[in-house]
């Protein structure tokens, strides 16, 4: 394997050797664990059966769909509260800004519990939704609510230096090609913001996947229903059945690696234009 | 005509960007806009591209008035001066977008592009991006991506700014062939009057925003209409003099006073080209010593000092120095062939007045 031209600063070697040294211990030596464990404590056919439960399916489908989605809402809604941070000057410009990173800073708990609270049947929100039918607090949708929130500043954040490099003349180049605001936007604009786009959508939807603190507040945690798979690991734990825990643990492992490693290969061929 | 600008101006704010300018450019001349940085060239070229709206005055393109016309509608083909190419499309991509937005025939577009590609000398780079691009490659898909969809008007800003000297140098003569082979109309914008000179068939230049002359290289350089124009295009040697018993002297220069009355000064400007340097002492009018001989290849430039501490420039040609066979230090015999009488105390002549002001003995400068 050849390296890629290594800096001419020196020290390449030292802060390699730290780089890989410091990623085993904090990453691949607890994931290299956890995998030995499924080898040396079950085979692989209890394994398959213990990680396939019906009730371990239903929240594979609700953890990771409900992710999904709110990864896909932020990557619009966060696009446009970047591009509105960045292009427009208007009052409050900085307290909008700063109200970015709330979700970052704010106890996941405390997220659950407020948005729990905002829309349940007495709530804010809740006295409007849930006479419509629109059921949010101790529902999917809730879910969904909730993993939206705490993902938005990764796409904003991810976002937000690109658009500031942006050059204008850019856009002026393609105006006097004839191309209206609309088409600029479309063929020049959001290629150029592709890469950082899906960066953003991978940490929000990897954020979102391993969420567990405000989402057990306002999912209503129904099995087969409205559990998410950090739940039901927990749950598992709980009742001493590690095994069982541990089989769920790895196919989230694996899940979620296989989708990081796709949406890498992803960013590497929307930024092929870069060097 | 093709373009014309009737006392165009344009405020940001509080600054003038642009003050009451009017010039016509012919279809097919290649001008050149010319001035200091901050003249308000980029402007000019802007609002003739429709990026900025003139807040004064009105703008012709084929006689027909475009100021409410969008830069969409203007088919104006438009090179930045820091190229702004689509970094996420290849070469050939770039110079297909405004075809594509025109709606052209995919045959069309592959055809239109391979042309292109060919006359600029990107043949095989199609698909490349343009950061695997040198920065006169770049320059010059950016200039076949401004011609792919045969704009009316080629308008390029400062297009040699940003490469070295030797590719400057090439890009100039291939801007000029261009011009020949494809015959569009087309303005540039530059800070160097070498470049101004050597490339357009006439020069607009610029200063503060106003319009100080427009004309071709050779009536700039020979009759400028005034001492900013004179000092911008080439080197000027400018003398403050007094005047005394009917002669303008400093030191031991003197002119004919011109009517100026004793006791007030005269300016006086000539060209480096025509102070006349002899080796014989008695030959020429005036001492002097050789104090710096600057070697420009063909052309010498040298630095004289006249007894008095005056330092005066001249410039004579390779041939002529071998000639003289003079080195640093030596002591010479000059005479100034020919000068300008730039202004005369009383008279309120500043930078911005006209050359129909001017008293002017001498024939050009
Ligand atoms: N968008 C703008 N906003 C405010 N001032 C501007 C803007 N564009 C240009 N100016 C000002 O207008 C003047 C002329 O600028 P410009 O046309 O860029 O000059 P040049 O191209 O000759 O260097 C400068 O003083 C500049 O600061
Ligand atoms: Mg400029």
């Amino acid at each position: 394997m050849a390296f890629k031209k290594p800096s001419p600063l020196p020290g390449f070697g030292l802060s390699l050797g730290y780089t890989v040294f410091y990623l085993s211990l904090i990453v691949l030596i607890p994931l290299g664990a956890l995998f030995l464990r499924v080898v040396t404590h079950m085979g692989w056919v209890e394994f398959w059966k213990l990680a396939t439960t019906h009730r371990a399916l239903m929240s594979y489908r609700l953890t990771f769909g409900a992710s999904l989605v709110a990864a896909l809402v932020n990557s619009v809604f966060g696009t446009l509260l970047a591009w509105v941070l960045t292009r427009y000057q208007f009052p409050g410009r900085r307290l909008l800004d700063a109200l970015v990173d709330f979700p970052f800073a704010l106890p996941t708990a405390v997220a659950g519990l407020t948005l729990a609270d905002l829309f349940s049947k007495n709530g804010w929100l809740g006295r409007f939704l849930v006479p419509a039918g629109i059921h949010v607090a101790y529902a999917s949708l809730g879910i969904i609510v909730a993993l939206t929130f705490i993902g938005i500043p990764f796409i904003v954040r991810t976002l937000q230096p690109v658009l500031e490099n942006l050059e204008r003349e850019v856009e002026e180049a393609a105006a006097t090609l004839g191309a209206g605001r609309l088409r600029t936007f479309c063929s020049v604009i959001v290629p150029t913001l592709f890469p950082a786009l899906l960066t953003g959508f991978a940490l929000s939807f990897a954020r979102a996947i391993g969420e567990y603190g405000s989402v057990v507040f306002i999912a209503g945690n129904k099995p087969n229903e409205s559990e998410i798979t950090p739940l039901l690991i927990f749950l598992r734990l709980e009742e001493y059945d590690y095994t069982g825990a541990m089989a769920i643990a790895v196919v989230m492992l694996l899940f979620s690696f296989t989708l990081l490693i796709g949406i890498n290969l992803l960013e590497r061929w929307a930024s092929r234009f870069q060097n | 005509m093709s373009i014309e600008l009737r006392q165009v101006s344009k405020q940001f704010g509080d600054v003038r960007a642009v003050e009451d300018v009017s010039f016509t450019v012919q279809e097919g001349e290649l001008v050149a806009l010319l001035g200091p940085s901050g003249g308000g060239k980029t402007t000019v070229l802007r609002m003739i591209a429709g990026l900025e709206t003139p807040t004064g005055g009105d703008l012709f393109i084929r006689g027909q008035r475009v100021n409410d016309v969008s830069v969409q509608q203007r088919n104006i083909g438009f090179v930045f001066q820091g190229y702004a190419l689509f970094k996420t499309m290849t070469v050939h991509e770039n110079i297909a977008f405004g075809l594509k937005i025109k709606k052209w025939k995919r045959a069309d577009i592959a055809a239109r592009v391979q042309e292109l590609l060919k006359l600029f000398g990107l043949d095989g780079l199609g698909s490349r991006y343009p950061h695997q691009l040198s920065g006169g490659q770049r320059q010059r898909v950016a200039i076949a991506r401004a011609l792919a969809p045969k704009p009316s008007v080629l308008l390029l800003d400062e297009p040699f700014g940003a490469v070295d000297a030797k590719i400057r140098q090439e890009l100039r003569e291939w801007l000029v062939r261009l011009h020949h082979d494809l015959n569009v109309t087309t303005i540039f914008v530059t800070h160097d009057q070498e470049e101004a000179l050597e490339v357009s068939n006439r020069i607009v230049i610029f200063s503060r925003g106003r319009l100080e002359q427009i004309g071709t290289p050779r009536e700039v350089y020979e009759k400028p209409s005034n001492e900013f124009v004179a000092r911008f295009i080439g080197v000027l040697n400018v003398l403050e003099l007094k005047v005394q018993d009917g002669q303008s002297r400093l030191g031991e220069l003197s002119f004919p006073a011109h009517g100026v009355p004793e006791g007030n000064t005269l300016r006086i400007g000539f060209r480096p080209y025509a102070v006349q340097i002899s080796a014989n002492l008695g030959e020429y009018r005036y001492r002097g010593t050789l104090k710096h001989i600057f070697f420009l290849g063909v052309l010498l430039r040298l630095e004289l000092e006249t007894p008095s501490g005056l330092t005066l420039r001249a410039r004579i040609i390779k041939e002529e120095f071998n000639r003289l066979g003079i080195s640093e230090g030596d002591e010479i015999s000059f005479q100034i062939r020919e000068y300008r009488v730039l202004s005369r105390e009383g008279d309120a002549l500043t930078q911005e007045t006209s050359v129909a002001q001017l008293v002017s003995l001498a024939e050009g400068i």
